[in-house]
C-alpha cells in the first residue's frame, strides 16, 4: 500500500497515474486483431457466477475466443452419501443438490423410490406435490430474474424478486419448518400434514405474484437498455444445443417444445390445463420470455390447484414406509413399533433400477435409482439439467464479447450445486 | 427383476424375452447383429445391455433412428461381481419423447469406446464416470477428472471406496 492517498486526488485531476511496477514487466494490454492474446480466469469466486464456477477466457481484445468452464468446486460428495443412507434418510440430501428448486428434488426423488416400491400416492398429495412444486419454479425463476437484471445493471428488479419470493418461502416454512431445506415431499406422500389456513395464505401471495410478474415484465420488457443488452446475444444452433444436453427453458427459447411436465406426465400434471411456452429466436432475450410465462403458468396451475384441491389423505396408506403419526404412537403400539423398525432398519426396497424425470426449473431432472433389495440404495444418479446446461457454455461463449459474456450466464440460469453435486 | 438365462449371446435372430416387441432393440439388432447381449425388465422400462465393442455403432444408428439427444452417461459399481461396472447409456427421441436405456458391461482395466463422436454432450459424463468410477474411455477427447481434484487418488463412488475415514476426511468420524 502506496503512502497517503495522494494519488487519489491526483486521479481527480486528471493526471496520469504511473505505478512503478517493481516487478518490472510492463503491461502492454491486448489490442483487438494484434494477435495477442490474452488468457483471463473468471472465477471460481466471481458474482455472476453465482457459485463457485470457474472459466477460462481465451481473449483477442475484448472478443471471446474460447471459453473453459471448469468445475466441481462445489463437489460434495451426494451421491456417495446416498448410497451409505437409507432410502428415507436421502431426502435432506436431495434439497441440497439443487438448493433453489428443493422441492422438484424431493419430488423425483420420492417418485422414483415410489416407482421401485409400486405405491400409489393419494390424489390430495399429489395435487399438492404439483402446488408446491410450481411455486418453486417462480421462487426460483424469481432468483433467476433478480440476479440475472443485476448483473446486467438494473437493481430495482432484484429488491422486488426477493420480496416476493420471501413471501414464497414463507409458505415453506408453513408447511415444512423450513424455508428452503424442506424435505417435504417424501416418498409415500408429504411429511406432514398440511398446516392450518394454507388455502387462505397462498391465495394471497398468489396475488401479489400475479402482479408482481406484471410488474417486473413492465420494468424490463420495454427497457431500451435491457431490450438491447439481451437480444441477438447468446445464440447457438439448436442442433447443437440438442448435442450438447441443453434442457429446460434454455431448449424452449429455441423452439423446441420439450416439457418432462407433458412429455412423461406424473403427480396429476395431466390433470391441470398448461401451455408450455417456447420461443424461436434463440437468445438471452427469448429466454427471458420464456421464463416470465412459464411464471405465469405457474401460477394459473397454482390457481387450479387451489380451486380443485381434491379431499382425502395427504400420505398413501403405508406404515411400513412413512413415519407414523407422533400422537397415534402415545396410543398404539404398531405405530410404535413401525416408528421404531423405520428409524432403526429402513424399508426394502424390491430391487431394480429406474429413471425417473420431472421437470425442474432448470429443465430435465432425472434420478436414476438402482436398488439391490437393501434399504440402502445400491447406486442414485442425479441427472441434473444444470449440468447438461453448463456444457453448452464454452460453445455459447465463442466470439461473444466479454461483457455479454455476463448476460449469456445470467440467461443460463445454472445452480453450481446443481452442477457438481 | 426378470432376467433371462436362457439367451446366449452370439445367435443374432433370438432376442431376449423381455425386449423381444420392442421395436427399437429390433432396430438395433438388425442393424448391428449379435450387439445385444442382455436385456433386464427395469420397473419401467427395458434396459438394454450392448456389447462393449459395439457401442458406438449401435448409438449411432440410434442417433440417427430418432435418439437425438442424450441424457446421460453413468455407472453403477457391482464389486465384487465380475465384472464389476456397468456404463448406463440415457437416450430420448424428440419426436414422441420416449426413452431407451442402454447399459454396458466392463470390468475393471479394460476400455470402452467414448460415444463422443455421436453426441458431443457425451463429453461430460463419460469424464464424470471416469472420474468417479475409472472406467477408461478410449478416445475421449479430454480425459480428465472433473469433478475431484486432478491429483486425487482413487475413484470416490467405487463400492470399495469407504465413505469415511479417507486420508482428507475429520478423523473420530
Amino acid at each position: 500500500m502506496r503512502e497517503g492517498y495522494d494519488h487519489v486526488a491526483s486521479l481527480d485531476a486528471e493526471h496520469e497515474l504511473a505505478i512503478e511496477d517493481p516487478s518490472g514487466l510492463e503491461y502492454k494490454g491486448s489490442q483487438p486483431g494484434s494477435g495477442r492474446r490474452m488468457t483471463l480466469n473468471m472465477g471460481p469466486q466471481h458474482p455472476s457466477t453465482h457459485g463457485v464456477l470457474r472459466v477460462v477466457l481465451e481473449l483477442d481484445g475484448e472478443t471471446i475466443l474460447s471459453a473453459r468452464p471448469e468445475i466441481g468446486y462445489l463437489h460434495t460428495g451426494i451421491e456417495k452419501q446416498c448410497e451409505a443412507k437409507k432410502y428415507q434418510q436421502v431426502v435432506p440430501l436431495t434439497d441440497r443438490v439443487d438448493y433453489l428448486a428443493n422441492l422438484n428434488n424431493n419430488l423425483c426423488y420420492a417418485l422414483a423410490v415410489e416407482k421401485l416400491l409400486g405405491l400409489e400416492i393419494p390424489e390430495m398429495a399429489q395435487w399438492m406435490r404439483v402446488l408446491l412444486c410450481e411455486l418453486t419454479r417462480v421462487a426460483s425463476h424469481l432468483i433467476w430474474l433478480g440476479t440475472h437484471a443485476l448483473d446486467i445493471g438494473a437493481m430495482t428488479v432484484y429488491f422486488y424478486c426477493f420480496r416476493e419470493r420471501e413471501e414464497i418461502l414463507k409458505i415453506f416454512e408453513m408447511f415444512s419448518g423450513q424455508r428452503m431445506m424442506t424435505s417435504y415431499i417424501r416418498p409415500g406422500g408429504l411429511a406432514l400434514e398440511p398446516p392450518r389456513g394454507w388455502h387462505k395464505a397462498i391465495t394471497r401471495v398468489v396475488e401479489r405474484l400475479q402482479s408482481g410478474v406484471d410488474e417486473y415484465q413492465e420494468l424490463l420488457a420495454g427497457n431500451p437498455i435491457w431490450v438491447n443488452r439481451t437480444k441477438g446475444v447468446g445464440m447457438l444452433p439448436v442442433d447443437i444445443m440438442i448435442d450438447l444436453g441443453v434442457t429446460g427453458p434454455m431448449l424452449r427459447a429455441a423452439g423446441v417444445n420439450i416439457d418432462a411436465r407433458k412429455d412423461s406426465p406424473h403427480s396429476s400434471y395431466d390433470k391441470f390445463q398448461f401451455d408450455v411456452p417456447t420461443r424461436t429466436a434463440n437468445d438471452v432475450y427469448a429466454r427471458f420470455e420464456v421464463r416470465m410465462e412459464e411464471m405465469r403458468q405457474s401460477i394459473r396451475m397454482v390457481r387450479q390447484a387451489l380451486d380443485g384441491m381434491p379431499s382425502g389423505p395427504w400420505h398413501a396408506d403405508a406404515p411400513h414406509i412413512l413415519l407414523p403419526d407422533r400422537e397415534k404412537m402415545k396410543t398404539q403400539m404398531e405405530a410404535l413399533i413401525y416408528h421404531f423398525k423405520i428409524v432403526t432398519e429402513g424399508y426394502r426396497v424390491p430391487a431394480g433400477s429406474v429413471y425417473q424425470v420431472v421437470e425442474s426449473p432448470r429443465g430435465e431432472l432425472g434420478y436414476y435409482v438402482v436398488s439391490d433389495g437393501t434399504a440402502n440404495p445400491h447406486r442414485v444418479f442425479m441427472r441434473t439439467p444444470s449440468f447438461g446446461n453448463l456444457q453448452s457454455l464454452g460453445a455459447m461463449l465463442e466470439g461473444v464479447l466479454i461483457a455479454d459474456s455476463i448476460a449469456v450466464m445470467g440467461s443460463m440460469d445454472f445452480v453450481l450445486g446443481d452442477v457438481d453435486r | 427383476m426378470n432376467r433371462v438365462s436362457a439367451y446366449h449371446p452370439g445367435s443374432p435372430s433370438v432376442l431376449p424375452e423381455v425386449i423381444a416387441g420392442n421395436s427399437d432393440a429390433l432396430a438395433v439388432d438388425q442393424q448391428v447383429p449379435g450387439a445385444i447381449v442382455d436385456a433386464v425388465m427395469a420397473v419401467d422400462e427395458p434396459q438394454i445391455y450392448i456389447d462393449s465393442a459395439q457401442i458406438v455403432p449401435v448409438c449411432r444408428h440410434l442417433k440417427e433412428a430418432g435418439f437425438v439427444r442424450l441424457a446421460g452417461i453413468t455407472g453403477v459399481d457391482w464389486w465384487p461381481r465380475s465384472p464389476r461396472f456397468e456404463v448406463i447409456y440415457l437416450l430420448q427421441s424428440l419426436h414422441d419423447k420416449r426413452r431407451l436405456r442402454l447399459a454396458v458391461r466392463t470390468g475393471e482395466g479394460q476400455e470402452i469406446d467414448s460415444v463422443t463422436s455421436v453426441w458431443r454432450g457425451a463429453n461430460w459424463y463419460e469424464r464424470e464416470t471416469f472420474d468417479l468410477f475409472g472406467v477408461v474411455f478410449r478416445k475421449h477427447p479430454n480425459l480428465e477428472r472433473i469433478m475431484m481434484p486432478a491429483d486425487w487418488e482413487g475413484h470416490p463412488l467405487r463400492k470399495d471406496y469407504p465413505v469415511h475415514g479417507h486420508k482428507y476426511s475429520y478423523r473420530d468420524e
